[in-house]
């Protein structure tokens, strides 16, 4: 007896809206007795959890603040996955944008210039695209493997990071903490009001949300990036070149780090610290998979994993629940969730006999 | 007398298709029994059941006049039934002792099974060498191994699938020869074949199948190729017509001084190949699998540039150098051996997959897609070339292998080649729908295309080539016209380049 899974002929569309709901329940289910071994009122912890953070303004903004970085990430990711291009380093392309928009911003001579913001922005894609490229090449030359170069030249931008601001950028001012000094005023984007950190570069993230969808899904270049994922010999009998597929991939989803990198500095960070990102570059990877690497269905996923981060906070903060509980739950929902998808997609079936 | 196989009323559902609808039959002791069928008409699913694969939904199947319930494949080789299947599984790093071990139950005595391999070969005039690397032997042996495996078991019942498709004409004969001594001795044969010709050659009787029902019982040997055909098929099999053709003046295509490395540690090399395709003709090349035709393809196709630009000239110019969609460019079209996952992405719908080759006709404007018009393309091909789908929503991986590949044509059809590159045409493909393609395909000569077919069924070249070619171990032999040889001397030059490390097979063969 075997089993053998095999994709639905057809995914009818009652499927691909009751997975995520079937994964909600599942999860809500495992979350009562998980929260209730721990002695807590589950509903109350629910509540905490998904509720307060987005009942009032300020939740609302650090919502959205918190799911820019990881939708705008997700898009660039979801370009190369569709051609089968691992970029797993997002995070390390994410450090070299910031600190490459922190260097415009600390030294450029004309720090009151009214494009100051514009260059950092560009710094900070380019600095993503070139850190993104070394591992594009050696993939496309050498064909090494680039989840392992990505995932490794990430923790090289970390360091990088680190040693600048243990170091040559540390701000002389600033009491030796290890950080930079602020960003000038122009290098910064200004928040839509002076209460809350939401800033107006969510509007960029808007932007390249509705670019991937144009992208992936209604360009040529779109097209023959899929093809190259889904059927490598199918791009070989077309003639789309593998190498070109590489570069795309890299190249637009590091510099989608990259422009993260530079809207965390300049906006709620606001100088550079050992710690920039809280693992942005990570989750988005899961973030493009909740939404099935498609650019709207990005956007959802980064707003739920922007949710599970804010409520996560939230509880330990309230009830003292300890953060390794938030990120088992968090865990249980994503596994909930693509899970679900993965059925909706395939089944199983019950084998006999030996020819499987 | 008792039957030795029994089969009553078996029939079979899959999701959406009745695979077999209530068939019976029965095999007598040392008869050679034909199951005839096109491709889809549930022979191989039947098969399955026999030999304990697939389980029937309602129906009995005895053995011996003993009934056998649910069996696995193991348990039906304790019976006495063993299953030759059409792609061979044999480990090729390894040799033919070594994998025939594999498959037997009982002891590693390597020296002795050798010996009985060689005493066993020898007696059904099939002689293999068991101390020799799989890699090394030719198709033919291949099946020979096969076929020893099967035979060390002593079968009582021996299943073939399709299998001359891969054979020369000579190994053909060499093979009918082992069954006949086979059935002579008491074993029960069931030949599934699609070839008319042999099934009348070898076998005593013939059940056809038609959409997984029994059509009809009969002795081939006193039938016409025309009456089976038309059982098989269930209708009038339309002629192809060849009207005759002008050349162009100069070729079209041609390959000069092409050698080439092998593509993966047990392909062939290419020596120095050389051949020319006029405008208005369809040349053919023959040759057993494996003798560098893979190689070749992906070379002409563009899939892999030549080293050298001048290896290849499409109209006097050198293209060599220029990949897939760059030849495209310069009136090249290409269908691959492989429907799904090289001439078409699985899971893509059909009108998708017409901008993998036919960008260039308006279907890709200003980089971006143009969805209606790629949906018209594909509605037209469907039309066209008689294509059973939902319609251009249907993902590729939905078609049939025969519907997808008229698909295929239509599409590179659809980009006036002025010169066509085809692999396989009718691999698999019903016997209506090979007819169709034959027939665009020489239409498409006939008004002044050139065109290259790569097919290992003989037939089919003799068919619709006005000239032949020979490929073999990496070299080509020919051209020849057609008209002026038989199946015999390209049977002859198939296996000949294989002398050296073939030799058995090679002599026997003479």
């Amino acid at each position: 007896m075997l089993f053998k899974v095999e994709r639905r002929p057809q995914v009818s569309l009652k499927l691909r809206i009751a997975a995520p709901l079937i994964a909600t329940v599942a999860t809500l289910i495992v979350g009562v007795l998980l929260f209730s071994s721990l002695s807590q009122s589950p509903l109350e912890v629910l509540r905490l959890y998904f509720i307060v953070p987005l009942s009032s303004i300020n939740g609302l903004s650090e919502w959205l603040l918190k799911a820019s970085p990881l939708i705008l990430i997700g898009c660039g990711l979801a370009v190369g996955f569709r051609a089968n291009v691992w970029n797993i380093g997002a995070e390390g392309q994410l450090v070299m944008g910031a600190v490459a928009a922190a260097g415009v911003g600390l030294f450029y001579p004309n720090p009151d210039s009214p494009f100051l913001l514009v260059l950092m922005l560009l710094a900070g894609i380019a600095a993503g695209m070139a850190w993104a490229a070394i591992a594009a090449f050696l993939k496309a030359r050498m064909n090494t493997n680039e989840i392992l170069v990505t995932l490794m030249l990430s923790y090289v931008a970390i360091l990088f990071l680190s040693w600048l601001v243990h170091g040559p950028w540390r701000d002389p001012m600033g009491f030796n903490y290890p950080q930079t000094a602020l960003m000038p005023m122009n290098g910064m984007f200004e928040p839509f009001n002076m209460m809350y950190r939401l800033t107006p570069s969510i509007f960029i993230t808007l932007a390249v949300v509705i670019v991937t969808w144009l992208f992936i899904d209604k360009s040529h270049m779109g097209y023959k990036m899929k093809v190259s994922g889904a059927a490598p010999l199918a791009a070989r009998y077309a003639g789309f070149k593998q190498s070109s597929a590489v570069w795309t991939g890299l190249l637009i989803s590091g510099a989608a780090a990259g422009a993260a990198g530079m809207m965390e500095l300049s906006g709620p960070l606001g100088q550079l610290s050992p710690q920039i990102s809280p693992g942005y570059g990570f989750a988005a990877i899961i973030v493009a998979f909740i939404g099935r690497l498609n650019a709207f269905g990005i956007v959802l996923g980064g707003l739920l994993m922007s949710l599970l981060l804010l409520g996560g906070e939230n509880i330990q903060i309230s009830l003292g629940i300890p953060s390794s509980v938030t990120r088992i739950f968090q865990g249980i929902l994503l596994f909930f969730l693509l899970a679900a998808d993965f059925f909706a997609m395939y089944r199983i079936r019950r084998v006999r006999g030996a020819e499987a | 007398m008792v039957p030795r196989l029994k089969l009553s009323h078996i029939t079979k559902r899959y999701p959406g298709v009745v695979a077999n609808d209530d068939v019976s039959m029965s095999i007598m002791p040392g008869e050679i029994h034909a199951v005839l069928g096109e491709n889809g008409a549930g022979k191989s699913t039947l098969m399955k059941m026999i030999y304990g694969a697939a389980r029937p939904d309602s129906g009995q199947i005895e053995c011996d006049g003993v009934v056998i319930g649910e069996h696995s494949p193991s348990q039906a080789r304790k019976i006495g039934i063993e299953m030759v299947y059409q792609h061979f599984a044999l480990f090729e790093s390894a040799t033919v002792v070594e994998n025939i071990v594999l498959s037997t139950e009982k002891g590693f005595d390597l020296n002795d099974l050798a010996k009985r391999i060689e005493e066993l070969s020898h007696r059904y005039g099939m002689p293999i060498d068991p101390y020799r690397y799989v890699h090394e032997l030719s198709v033919g042996e291949r099946q020979r191994v096969e076929l020893v495996r099967c035979l060390l078991q002593s079968p009582k019942l021996l299943i073939l699938d399709e299998p001359t498709s891969v054979l020369t004409p000579q190994a053909v004969q060499r093979l009918f020869e082992t069954l006949r001594v086979l059935a002579a001795e008491g074993c029960s044969i069931l030949y599934i074949s699609h070839k008319l010709d042999e099934v009348q050659e070898l076998c005593d009787t013939a059940t056809i199948l038609r959409g997984g029902k029994v059509v009809g019982t009969t002795k081939p040997k006193e039938c016409t190729t025309s009456e089976l055909a038309r059982m098989m098929v269930g209708a009038e099999i339309p002629k192809i017509e060849i009207p005759r053709t002008t050349l162009s003046a100069e070729p079209v295509f041609s390959v000069k001084n092409l050698s080439a490395p092998a593509l993966t540690p047990h392909g062939v090399p290419l020596k120095d190949i050389n051949l020319d395709v006029y405008g208005g003709e369809i040349v053919g090349i023959a040759g057993v699998s494996g003798n560098g035709q893979a190689e070749l393809i992906t070379l002409l196709s563009g899939e892999v540039p030549c080293s050298q630009p001048d290896n290849i000239q499409l109209h006097g110019k050198n293209v060599g150098h220029l990949r897939a969609n760059e030849r495209r460019g310069q009136g090249l079209a290409f269908v691959p051996e492989e429907r799904l996952a090289r001439g078409s992405v699985p899971e893509h719908s059909l009108w998708e997959n017409t901008i993998l080759t036919a960008d260039k006709l308006g279907l890709v404007k200003k980089g971006f897609i143009n969805r209606s018009k790629s949906y018209e393309l594909a509605q037209s091909i469907i039309a066209k070339f008689k294509v059973k789908a939902t319609g251009p929503e249907a993902s590729a991986d939905s078609l049939s292998g025969g519907n997808l590949q008229k698909f295929i044509i239509g599409r590179e059809t659809a980009l006036s080649p002025s010169f066509f590159l085809v692999a396989q045409p009718t691999w698999g493909v019903d016997i209506g729908a090979a007819t169709f393609i034959r027939q665009t395909l020489i239409d498409l000569s006939r008004s002044g295309t050139a065109i290259l077919v790569i097919s290992e069924e003989l037939d089919e070249l003799f068919e619709i080539c006005d000239k032949l070619l020979v490929i073999c171990n990496g070299e080509i032999h020919g051209p020849i016209e057609t008209a002026s040889t038989d199946r015999e001397e390209i049977g002859l030059l198939m296996t000949n380049g294989r002398r050296a490390n073939a030799r058995k097979e090679a002599e026997s063969a003479v």
